[in-house]
């Protein structure tokens, strides 16, 4: 598989010993303990931890937005509505990312605003909208509402029927869809270089100022534990969507 | 996957009247930090460009007429077409073009591998098709450029199985961009091919052989024809990200391979430090891109009433 051999190689080299990347010396964890203890640890230690922040807060913020609204177009009827808010929704999908990031650049340039992590996070709610939305609706239309119907006959408020009913049924379709924003999130490179206010790093952006001096054996080993961190997620909200598929 | 009688009945208006609340932070946060952005770029594009960054608010077609036209140093000469600029679009274009091509080739029959697999092993083919997508977008094109390098594994390899005698220079140049770019986006173009072949019912090839057609008839004749929306949404998944992209082109390709993105980057975060240019090749670029979008979705609109579905 052409997918997969590039991503294989580089992890195979990040277990290398030498500290060229160019010779193979042997077995060793000395890069993966580098991350931790090497030079470079602490700047890399701030971005991850930057990183982690907006993925949980823009993934977080994302998904809520997006439960709303598949609630609103799978069971908010009138056609008219649903057209134009899918084309809204699919709106960062399409329009080429580059773009995207000019635009808000200078649109928090315009409106004064500074740079920083705050822009970086407003910046991926936005991109990871769609992705949290489209496993969201699809778990949401799986879902027959007569279930909703038997509690609003047994009295039920509308609220209730909401936080005790469909909210658990769609429980899989919002997990997978946070895990998704997640992964979109902590993946940016692009968006984030535009807006990210000088000497404000996240692991991409961090290992691309550091690749552009030549690919050294440290960022081999960030980079397959980043790689282990998005096949994870993926894995596990897979697994989320496919388990819960036996059920019904 | 058939629970379509489940889906047409859970449409429901439950919540037709809280919708527009629910809608409300969708809307905003779309229109807030999407569409009005691009509005303000539009704008920019016509102010006139400060020094280091940034615009002063005088309206000019300075930046459009510096992509289109070159008027000397001084501005005094009689007015050329601008080449530069054009050519990196077109290079741009043909990289794009070049790269779907190659993803194709290879996407196709990947695609039509997945779908005749019996249904239990396609969810799990599909699930392997898209972990690489999942995975950092830098980190794979780090990974190609790693793979690629002068004494990088793959020339190891040729030249150890002694298919070439010196090593092949393959980082920096146009071929490399395009392997970086067809690498990041084969899912795209793997999926909508698959699900069109999926759904495509393999008793009309049956009927077409029983009435004589040949295998390549039958392919050409039938199966294409029938499976073209996919294949036209894979190209256009490809071949859109491929020519804003930046990350290819910048780690794989070197100054010599410079594409839109780059020039659009180099406005902003380097040297160059022109906004109002910077705005209006993104302006371009998206009109590009819209044009694109367009007529595909007419052409999907037209294909859908006869496409048997």
């Amino acid at each position: 598989m052409i997918l997969y051999a590039p991503l294989v190689i580089v992890t195979i080299y990040s277990f290398n010993d030498s500290k060229s990347i160019i010779t193979w010396q042997g077995f060793s964890l000395r890069w993966y303990f580098d991350m931790f203890t090497g030079p470079e640890s602490a700047k890399f230690k701030v971005a991850a931890s930057n990183s982690f922040i907006i993925a949980i807060v823009s993934a977080t913020v994302a998904t809520t937005i997006a439960t709303l609204a598949a609630t609103a177009i799978v069971r908010g009827g009138a056609a008219r509505y649903r057209t134009a808010s899918l084309g809204l929704l699919s709106l960062p999908l399409m329009v080429p990312e580059i773009v995207t990031a000019v635009a808000t650049l200078i649109f928090f340039n315009t409106i004064g605003f500074s740079r920083g992590l705050t822009t970086i996070i407003l910046a991926h709610i936005v991109f990871c909208i769609p992705f949290a939305y489209l496993p969201i609706a699809a778990r949401m239309q799986g879902i027959e509402d007569t279930y909703e119907q038997a509690a609003m006959d047994l009295y039920a408020t509308k609220r209730q029927t909401f936080t005790r009913i469909l909210l658990p049924l769609m429980m899989p379709g919002i997990i997978s869809g946070y895990l998704l924003a997640f992964i979109v999130s902590l993946d940016d490179f692009i968006i984030t270089n535009f807006v990210k206010g000088a000497g404000v790093e996240t692991l991409p952006t961090a290992i691309f100022g550091a690749v552009k001096m030549g690919i050294k054996p440290n960022i081999m080993a960030i980079s397959t534990a980043l790689l282990l961190v998005s096949v994870v997620f993926v894995t596990i909200s897979y697994f989320v969507a496919k388990a819960d598929n036996k059920n019904k | 996957m058939e629970h379509s009688k489940g889906a047409a009945g859970a449409v429901t208006d439950t919540y037709a009247k809280e919708r527009v609340w629910l809608l409300m932070p969708t809307w905003l946060m779309l229109s807030i930090l999407v569409v009005i952005p691009v509005l303000i770029m539009l704008v920019y594009s016509f102010l006139t460009k400060e020094f280091r960054g940034g615009v002063i608010w005088e309206f000019t077609f300075a930046a459009y007429d510096q992509f289109f036209f070159d008027r000397g140093l001084f501005g005094d000469e009689p007015v050329k077409i601008e080449w530069t600029y054009i050519s990196i679009y077109w290079r741009s274009i043909w990289q794009a073009g070049l790269a779907t091509v190659l993803s194709l080739l290879l996407g196709f029959p990947t695609a039509y591998y997945i779908a005749t697999r019996p249904q239990n092993s396609r969810a799990v083919w599909v699930f392997l098709i898209t972990i690489p997508y999942w995975v950092n977008l830098l980190i794979r094109t780090v990974s190609m450029k790693f793979l690629l390098r002068e004494n990088g594994p793959l020339n190891d390899f040729l030249l150890m199985i002694e298919v070439i005698d010196e090593p092949l220079r393959l980082i920096n140049t146009a071929l490399a961009v395009q392997l970086g770019l067809f690498y990041s986006y084969l899912p795209f173009m793997v999926l909508p091919i698959y699900a069109s072949i999926e759904r495509y019912n393999f008793t009309l090839s049956e009927a077409a052989s029983d009435l004589y057609a040949t295998k390549f008839a039958t392919l050409t004749r039938v199966i294409l024809p029938s499976i073209k929306p996919g294949v036209i949404a894979g190209c256009i998944l490809v071949f859109v990200p491929s020519l804003g992209a930046f990350l290819a082109p910048d780690l794989l390709g070197g100054a010599k391979n410079f594409m839109i993105g780059s020039l659009i980057e180099e406005q902003f975060k380097g040297s160059a430090g022109n906004w109002p240019f910077g705005a209006a090749a993104s302006m371009i670029l998206l009109s590009m891109v819209l044009i694109l979008l367009m007529v595909f979705s007419r052409q999907q609109k037209k294909a859908q009433p006869q496409g048997g579905q």
